[in-house]
Parts: structure tokens; sequence; C-alpha cells
């Protein structure tokens, strides 16, 4: 399953992260060095072996669905690149 | 005031409980050695102010007869942790100048007992390192450097601010995380202690998020006992954290110094890797010797999927990264670059907040978890994340803990494996098997390598027997006497 850089362009849009064109070939190469590693994996039987989600063996907790804490919009915005009016200021994305 | 800043964090609260010195002579004492040792670039931002008035506020809660179990002392915060109105930032360019409006409950359970914050911690940017050298604010130096050379050498990652700055007696301990050996391999390269609890002891709300089924804090300290003393603080159940365990924290300082008498020691035959370099074998040798010694019973034990735990973590750690990650998208703290639009300013933001390796880890985690590939690489690395838990439960039918290297070499010179993602994921080797099992671990000095720098031993107990763990970590400290310390330079 070798990575090209039509792959690394598509992963990258995916996750929303800018890589130049020129960069491309290169990510791929680190990518499919790392993904040969892991590619070991496959000789593990894992014939009904059940998916380990967390380390944790007990349900996790319910709690009762109020309130708990809010109404204090200053400190919500407080890190904001950009803010107005007790809101989160973002590109516009309807024409 | 060296003497001040050469103790234990023991023989500190001893001191203050004697009212020998008072918390604002031994802040002062750290705060001053904290200015003077920038050339280890420990810290990345020093808040002297802060702990003389929280050291003061201290004298003044000690006076009343109010004093908490670290009541003035005087710590380093990795800057992992949420501090309130304290800059926190993963040591990421993306998170800027963030200054949390809330403090991570592990730090909060520090103040609560007292203790004085110095600064902020330098790490690998997001915790993803083993050198950290991926840091926005550049690596740390080791304060040991090897017989006869100059060469400056890496305290190992992700928390290599905390292990360098607990060595170079900067602090009395520090906080740190772990979530493939972040805490262990850091104490292994610089002669401390690091102690990575059971999943769940600490919680992770406020802690910058990487692998959130890894992640997991704990101290770094100078001895086992400091270590213990230090966990039973930051330790404790939160119900702001869903995977935080409900169950009691013991004083786990009493548990060091307790008799290992018939306790039966787990040695893995798996963890005897190719090409490991002599020393690391001998010091294991040595270390399955002193808990004979002690009169611990050595078992040979089989961990038969071992080899598989690191490309394991390298699907589950980035795959989780990836989501975790998500949120640093510009529009509600740190840093945002504008774009032609929305998706640009994410894709502008993002290339240019995020590190080389920081990238690479998020490109992995989409790829694996993308439509086509989640069944080959992510939930194929789930079974086998299984199998190595099962591993784990066979052989503690058989035995009460484990002891293995800590790291398959000393610390290594800074920029010799930078170049080489697979080499440089290759030190958490030993590490790493137990973050995925969720498992406490513990790295302990041993001795030094022939070129006279630190090795560790590490043991690996059942989940929440950290008990055990500080009584066998204390027996194979008192049986090594590592007493060597890094021959100042800075």
């Amino acid at each position: 399953m070798a990575i090209d850089a039509a792959t690394v362009r598509k992963v990258a849009r995916l996750a929303r992260i800018a890589e130049p064109e020129e960069k491309l070939e290169t990510l791929a190469r680190e990518l499919n060095g790392i993904l040969d590693w892991i590619e070991q994996l496959s000789e593990v039987d894992t014939t009904g072996v059940e998916p380990m989600t967390t380390a944790i063996h007990t349900p996790l907790p319910m709690r009762e669905d109020v309130v708990t804490e809010g109404g204090d919009p200053d400190r919500v915005l407080s890190n904001a690149p950009k803010a107005a009016h007790h809101f989160f200021v973002a590109p516009k994305v309807i024409e | 005031m060296s003497e001040l800043t050469a103790l234990t964090l023991k023989a500190a609260l001893d001191g203050l409980t004697a009212k020998r010195f008072s918390s604002a002579e031994l802040t002062q004492a750290h705060v001053d050695a904290v200015a003077a040792a920038r050339a280890l670039n420990a810290f990345v931002l020093e808040t002297p102010e802060k702990a003389l008035a929280m050291a003061k506020a201290s004298d003044a809660r000690r006076a009343r007869g109010e004093a908490g179990r670290l009541d003035g002392a005087p710590l380093g915060i990795k800057d992992l942790f949420c501090t309130e109105g304290v800059r926190s930032t993963a040591c990421s360019k993306i998170l800027g100048d963030f200054k949390p409006t809330y403090e991570s409950t592990v730090t909060a359970n520090l103040w609560r007992d007292g203790a004085v914050m110095l600064g902020k911690l330098n790490m690998d940017e997001f915790a993803m390192g083993s050198s950290n050298e991926t840091s926005a604010f550049g690596p740390v130096v080791n304060p040991w450097r090897a017989e006869g050379g100059n060469a400056a050498l890496t305290p190992g990652g992700s928390s290599g601010g905390s292990a360098s700055a607990v060595a170079a007696e900067l602090c009395l301990g520090a906080t740190a995380t772990d979530t493939g050996g972040s805490i262990r391999q850091p104490a292994a390269f610089t002669g401390t202690v690091g102690m990575k609890p059971t999943y769940g002891r600490c919680s992770r709300w406020g802690v910058v998020a990487f692998a959130s089924s890894l992640d997991q804090a704990g101290p770094i300290a100078r001895t086992v006992e400091d270590a213990a003393i230090l966990l039973t603080s930051m330790a404790g159940h939160d119900p702001k954290d869903s995977t935080s365990l409900p169950v009691e924290t013991p004083d786990f300082a009493a548990f060091v110094g307790k008799p290992v008498k018939g306790l039966r020691i787990g040695v893995p035959k798996e963890y005897r890797v190719e090409g490991m370099p002599p020393e690391i074998d001998a010091i294991w040798e040595q270390g399955i010797a002193w808990l004979k010694d002690a009169g611990c019973e050595i078992v040979e034990v089989s961990l038969p999927h071992t080899k598989y735990a690191l490309p394991a973590y390298y699907i589950v750690a980035p795959a989780e990264a990836s989501s975790n990650l998500a949120r640093y998208d510009g529009m509600r703290y740190g840093l945002r670059v504008e774009g032609g639009n929305l998706t640009e300013t994410y894709e502008n933001t993002r290339a240019a907040g995020f590190g080389a390796e920081v990238k690479r880890r998020i490109l992995i985690g989409t790829y694996v978890l993308s439509a086509g590939y989640y069944d080959a690489y992510y939930l194929k690395a789930l079974k086998v994340r299984r199998r190595i838990a099962d591993d784990f439960d066979q052989a503690f039918e058989k035995v009460d803990a484990l002891l293995t290297p800590t790291a398959p070499s000393a610390a290594f010179s800074l920029g010799e494996k930078s170049d080489d993602p697979v080499a440089m994921y290759l030190n958490d080797i030993f590490t790493v098997t137990v973050n995925l099992a969720g498992l406490p671990g513990i790295s302990v000095p041993a001795g030094v390598d022939k070129s006279g720098l630190p090795l560790g031993l590490q043991l690996i107990g059942r989940a929440l027997d950290e008990g055990t763990l500080f009584a066998l970590a204390g027996a194979v400290e008192k049986a090594a006497d590592f007493r060597g310390k890094p021959k100042k330079w800075w």
C-alpha cells in the first residue's frame, strides 16, 4: 500500500495542512518508510481478537445532564485571535 | 545557597518542617539556579515572581500550622499542563501565547498541597518525540556529558525539560507525562527517577491531549521516595476526566523501604533485542542480581508480542493525535494565518503552526483512519494492542512485577537521530508496551555506561499496583547506590 505524492496531497487536504507541491515527494518517502516498518503487524494472527480501544475496564460513568459552569463569555473568548460582541470571528463561509 | 537546591524533596520538606529554612529561602535558591542554567534550555517560561509569592504564602500557612504535604516545595511544570493565567503552549507555535483560564487537575492538586511553581518546562512539541528536538523553543540539553567530551547530549523526550531540570537541581521535582515512554526514557537518560502510573491514576483534565487512550501524567524526581511523595499529591479521582479511576490514592511513600522478600520478578526474554549494547544487558543482569539478593524470586517470562508494540503504537497514537489536534483551527485560540477562505485559513494556520514531526504524525493518523485503510491499519493495531495487554495478563499470573532496561542506549547526541523517524521511535521499544496495556512503570537510575552516562532499569507492575513498584524501585535504588551527579558546566 505505497503512498505516492497524490495520496499525500489528498491526506494533507483531509488533515487541513497546506503542504507545498515540492514537499509531497519527500513526505511520501518518509511516510512510506514508517508504513513499511508498521507492515510487520500483518504477521500477527488476530483472528477472533476484540479490538482494544481503552485500558479502562469499568464502564464510563454517567452524570446528570445539567449545566455545571458557564455564562462567562469573556473567559471563553480571552484567547481568541479575533472576537466581537461575545462571539468568535471566523472567515465568511456563506456568500 | 546551592546546598538548598541539592536537597531531596523529602529532606527539603523535613527542613521546612523543622524551620531550618523558609520556603522563601528555598525558593529563592531555586529561582537563582534556574536563571543561571539557561544554557540547558530546560525552562520555556520562568515565573520567579509567582514562585516567590507562592513561597511567601506557604511560609504564612506553615506559621499558622496549616502546611500541606508539599508545602513550600518549588517544582517545575511540564508545558503540557494548563496553568491558569500562565502561558501554556505544549511547546508548539500553534498555541502561540495561549494563557489558560483554568488549571489542570494535576497541578491544582499540587498547589492544594502547598507546592510552589518555578515555571514551565520544555518538551517535544505536543509530547511527540524522544529527544526534545521537536520543541518550538529548541532542544533541551542534558546536564550530563560523556567523560572527556563536551558534545551536547539529549535529555530524552518528550519530558526532556523536566528530566534536565531535576538532574541539574533546578527544582526539587517536576511534573511530566508519558504516552510511549516520555517520563521513563528521559529519567533513564538523566539519572533521575520517573514514574508513569496506571492509566487513569492521574486526571488528564487540563493536560493538552496527544493520544488520549495512552497519555498519563506522573512525576520525575531525584529519588524513589520523592517520586512517591509527588505522585501521592498528583493522583486522585477527578469527575472531570471520564477515564479517571474512582479509587483511593494510597500514601505511596509508605511503600518505599518495605521488604521485597518473596516477590516474584519476571524477566521477559523478548526484551533481549538484537544489537542491544552489552552495557544495557550487563546493567539488566546486575538488576536481576540485586533483586535476587533482596530475596526476590526471578522467573523468566514470555511477552511474545513485544516486537509489535511499537508499530501498533505508531498507528494508535497518530490516529488519536490526528483527531485530538483537529481542534487547532485558528478560530478560538492560538495562531491564525489568514487565507482566501475558511479552509485556506485552516490549512495555512496548521501549516505554519505545527512542526515537521507533528505534521508527519497527523498525516499518518489521518491516513490510517481514512476510508479503505481503517480496517487494515487502525483496527489491526487495536487487535494487536489487545494481544500485548493479554501477554501482560498472563505474565502477571506468575509474577508480581517485571524488570527490564528502560531504554536501549544511554543518552545520545543532539542531532544524531533527528533525520530518521524510525530510529528515533525505537528509543521507546521497552517503554511503549506499558502504555498500550495501561500499566504502571518506573525507571530507576542503576549505573553508568563506559562514558559515565546514566542507565536506567524499568519495573513494570499490575494495574493500580504502584505500591509494589515503589517498594521494588526502592530496593534497586538502595542496591545501586547511584550517587552520580552531572558535573556543572552550565
